[in-house]
């Protein structure tokens, strides 16, 4: 399959920010050596370089669909990216060190342009629901399911733990905190509009977006949103008799 | 560049966020417009021969420029050769329009930035990082401006709190289409 390798080898070197970076010990495909390679996470792509400086990387990992484990190879602090489908490589990996690894695998578990896209469409669902006047709620995440069939291996592996791109979690295993049960309330809304007759909510100054959440451009949403602080600021200024 | 094949053809085989069929010229000396299934899943735009199950080619959509070009049709073009472009030739203006704007939308790069804007934007509002309820304010791919680690390290990055007001483009010049 032909492929933008170019614009991949750009992607890769440019100043755009990196997820995470660091050397790790890459298990050769037929051999059982390890090669110390220079490592860039971007997005959903694991690049690697023969070293730091090299201008160009030697290799990609494509991360899409993968499942990130620990395993017990002959190096310590090893780690390995599965893919479903019998014929699939998987590639072993290993850190320096026992807090390189665990940053390495929590990183790649979370690559994928699915997960991002989760998060951000539930801030912009959130961010909707605050513009109509609604209090912010926290819902635990759930992404959707790409359909994968698991590794043949099954997803316990030598007892280690597994991780795959599921919904992130905290840290001691429970489900991320709901806004009421404990912990400050959010700090109320502050009065965004000229409060009508009555109890009745405020007419907005504009209608509702018209746009779906996640169907339009970045552009178009931020002109758009963008018009309520014009007539606001419309408003200020007819009111201290400037205009 | 070495890659992993096979998990980009299964990759081109999953569920579709936009697929039709549509001309398409590749930046080659001499080459024509050709009619081609043109699929686009996460941040790949994959081209098939109407006929075959496997792809001729994948485009990764990172850094790339979207252009409009007359009539019904649109170009991609990378940053680092802007006159080098894949053309394509839609059957309607509409059609063309809904392809810019998924395309456009389709690249890991945007979705961070909407992120980052959301965050900030709620976190305007309520005074409150919507991303600590979840845990995952601390991680380098929500951060403004992600760690240059040295070595193996990875630095925890100041979180949104206390910078200077932003705007949506202010912190990616060259907006939509990524730094030369």
């Amino acid at each position: 399959m032909k492929l933008n390798e170019r614009s991949l080898a750009f992607y890769a070197t440019c100043d755009s920010p990196a997820d995470n970076t660091g050397f790790l010990y890459k298990k050769g495909e037929r051999h059982t050596a390890y090669h110390r390679r220079w490592f860039v996470l971007k997005g959903n792509m694991l690049f690697y370089f023969e070293d730091r400086d090299s201008r160009e990387p030697v290799g990609v990992i494509i991360l899409e669909g993968c499942t990130v484990e620990l395993c017990e190879a002959a190096e310590d602090f090893a780690f390995a990216i599965r893919f479903a489908g019998s014929r699939s490589r998987t590639y072993i990996l290993a850190a320096d060190s026992q807090p390189a690894m665990e940053a390495w695998v929590k990183a790649l578990s979370r690559a994928s342009f699915d997960y991002m896209r989760l998060v951000v469409r539930e801030l912009e669902q959130q961010l909707e629901r605050m513009r109509a006047g609604a209090r912010p709620k926290a819902e635990p995440l759930v992404p959707p399911r790409r359909e994968r069939s698991l590794p043949s291996g099954g997803l316990r592996e030598n007892g280690c733990a597994v991780w795959s791109q599921e919904a992130p979690s905290l840290p001691n295993g429970s489900l991320p905190r709901t806004s009421h049960e404990g912990g400050p309330r959010p700090p109320p809304l502050p009065p965004r509009r000229k409060p009508s007759l009555g109890s009745s909510p405020a007419p907005l100054l504009v209608p509702e977006t018209p746009f779906t959440p996640g169907t339009t451009t970045f552009s178009r949403l931020h002109d758009w949103y963008g018009q309520e602080i014009l007539a606001l600021r419309r408003e200020w200024l007819q009111s201290r008799g400037q205009l | 560049m070495r890659y992993n094949e096979k998990e980009l053809q299964a990759l081109s085989r999953q569920p579709a966020e936009k697929a039709a069929e549509i001309g398409m010229r590749v930046p080659k000396k001499g080459s024509v417009v050709k009619r081609r299934l043109v699929k686009l899943v996460v941040n790949f735009l994959f081209y098939f021969r109407t006929d075959e199950a496997e792809p001729i080619g994948a485009l990764l959509l990172e850094h790339c420029r979207i252009t409009k070009e007359e009539p019904s049709g649109f170009s991609i073009s990378f940053i680092e050769e802007p006159d080098r472009k894949y053309y394509f030739e839609c059957s309607s203006e509409e059609q063309c329009q809904e392809w810019i704007d998924a395309l456009r939308r389709a690249s890991y790069e945007f979705m961070r930035r909407s992120l980052i804007f959301y965050r900030n934007e709620i976190r305007k509002m309520t005074g409150k990082d919507p991303l600590e309820q979840y845990g995952i304010s601390e991680e380098a791919r929500f951060q403004l401006n992600a760690p240059q680690p040295t070595g193996i390290e990875c630095r925890k990055e100041e979180g949104l709190l206390g910078r200077a007001e932003i705007s949506p483009n202010s912190f990616w010049p060259g907006g939509g289409g990524g730094r030369t």
